[in-house]
């Protein structure tokens, strides 16, 4: 049951991946798609006195979506908990130099840095401002990584080919440019 | 509520699989944006194709009916070009920085990370701001 503890390869957990956008067809003729559950969310919680029309609908229709997220997170807690990997990440020799040289002295040692992620005013006001930007973003755009570059590019779509472009365009800048300017 | 089963088991699954391909790990992202590995480029790249061809197969079977019996139709997105472009640059920005898109989002949720709850906080925040700001938006 080893496989179960350690980390799938790319030639594994993509097409697995690819496969979502069959089987949500198959299910119920859905478009895989996880970032329309954020609006979702705030449609279920937007006040009655605030009343923005884009929250403005019946979200019960779209409750298939998120009983889908809430079995994301737990497939998270499965594979991240119960199966956690005890290794460290296999990260590429050039990515490590890298990171130490950003100065994190442990790179991989988890899933994701404890200097970004532990309990701090600063790391917590980056991730929610980061996170404010995912979530416009990926409002504005339509869709995120999993609805524009996989459903999107995979039914030869060209909005989502204008969206990856943008979404490669922004990553690039932030992770050579902004990522180090924050932490060296 | 049985007719919500399959979409609990296929998200268990992907959630599964996000965490076990190391999707929702900053430093693969990182890595990813240097081009310092094929990982993550492997992941996206087959995840696309294994979609594509199973499209065409659909697609070449004719209409074929989902398990709730509805007809299987894939919707177009609606035309455009400035919301796709700008929408994706500042969503790329944000993936950039910290290195989660929405899916692993929520399986990092799953993990019990604290700051992965904070990031959910933030997305919920900023797609709220977008739903406020849409009319003066240029799309």
């Amino acid at each position: 049951m080893d496989w179960l503890y350690h980390p799938w390869p790319w030639y594994v957990a993509g097409p697995l991946i690819g496969l979502m956008v069959p089987m949500m067809l198959f299910i119920g003729n859905r478009s895989f798609g996880i970032s329309n559950n954020l609006r979702h969310l705030c449609a279920i919680t937007q006040p009655p006195n605030v009343d923005v029309d884009f929250f403005r609908y019946n979200w019960k229709e779209h409750a298939w979506s998120l009983v889908f997220v809430i079995g994301t997170a737990l497939g998270g807690f499965l594979a991240g908990v119960v199966f956690a990997n005890p290794e460290p990440v296999q990260l590429s020799q050039a990515a490590q130099d890298m990171l130490l040289s950003w100065s994190f002295t442990q790179p991989g040692a988890l899933l994701v840095p404890d200097e970004l992620f532990h309990t701090s005013v600063r790391n917590f006001t980056f991730l929610f401002t980061a996170g404010v930007l995912v979530g416009f973003g990926t409002r504005y755009a339509g869709g995120c990584t999993s609805g524009h570059a996989i459903t999107g590019l995979a039914t030869l779509q060209l909005p989502s080919l204008f969206a990856v472009l943008g979404i490669f365009a922004g990553g690039l800048f932030a992770s050579w440019f902004l990522v180090p300017w924050m932490l060296v | 509520m049985t007719r919500y089963l399959p979409y609990l088991l296929v998200g268990v699954l992907f959630g599964f699989i996000l965490i076990k391909a190391e999707t929702a790990s900053w430093y693969r992202i990182q890595e990813m944006f240097h081009f310092q590995s094929f990982h993550m480029f492997g992941i996206l790249f087959s995840a696309i194709a294994t979609a594509f061809v199973a499209i065409q197969i659909i697609k070449r079977l004719g209409k074929r009916k989902a398990l709730d019996g509805q007809a299987i139709d894939i919707p177009e997105k609606p035309s455009g070009r400035i919301s796709y472009i700008a929408g994706g640059v500042i969503f790329g920005l944000g993936w950039g920085l910290i290195g989660l898109c929405p899916g692993p989002i929520f399986a990092l949720v799953g993990t019990g990370s604290i700051g992965a709850i904070v990031v959910l906080a933030g997305a919920l925040h900023g797609t709220w701001l977008y739903g406020a700001l849409k009319h003066y938006l240029p799309h």
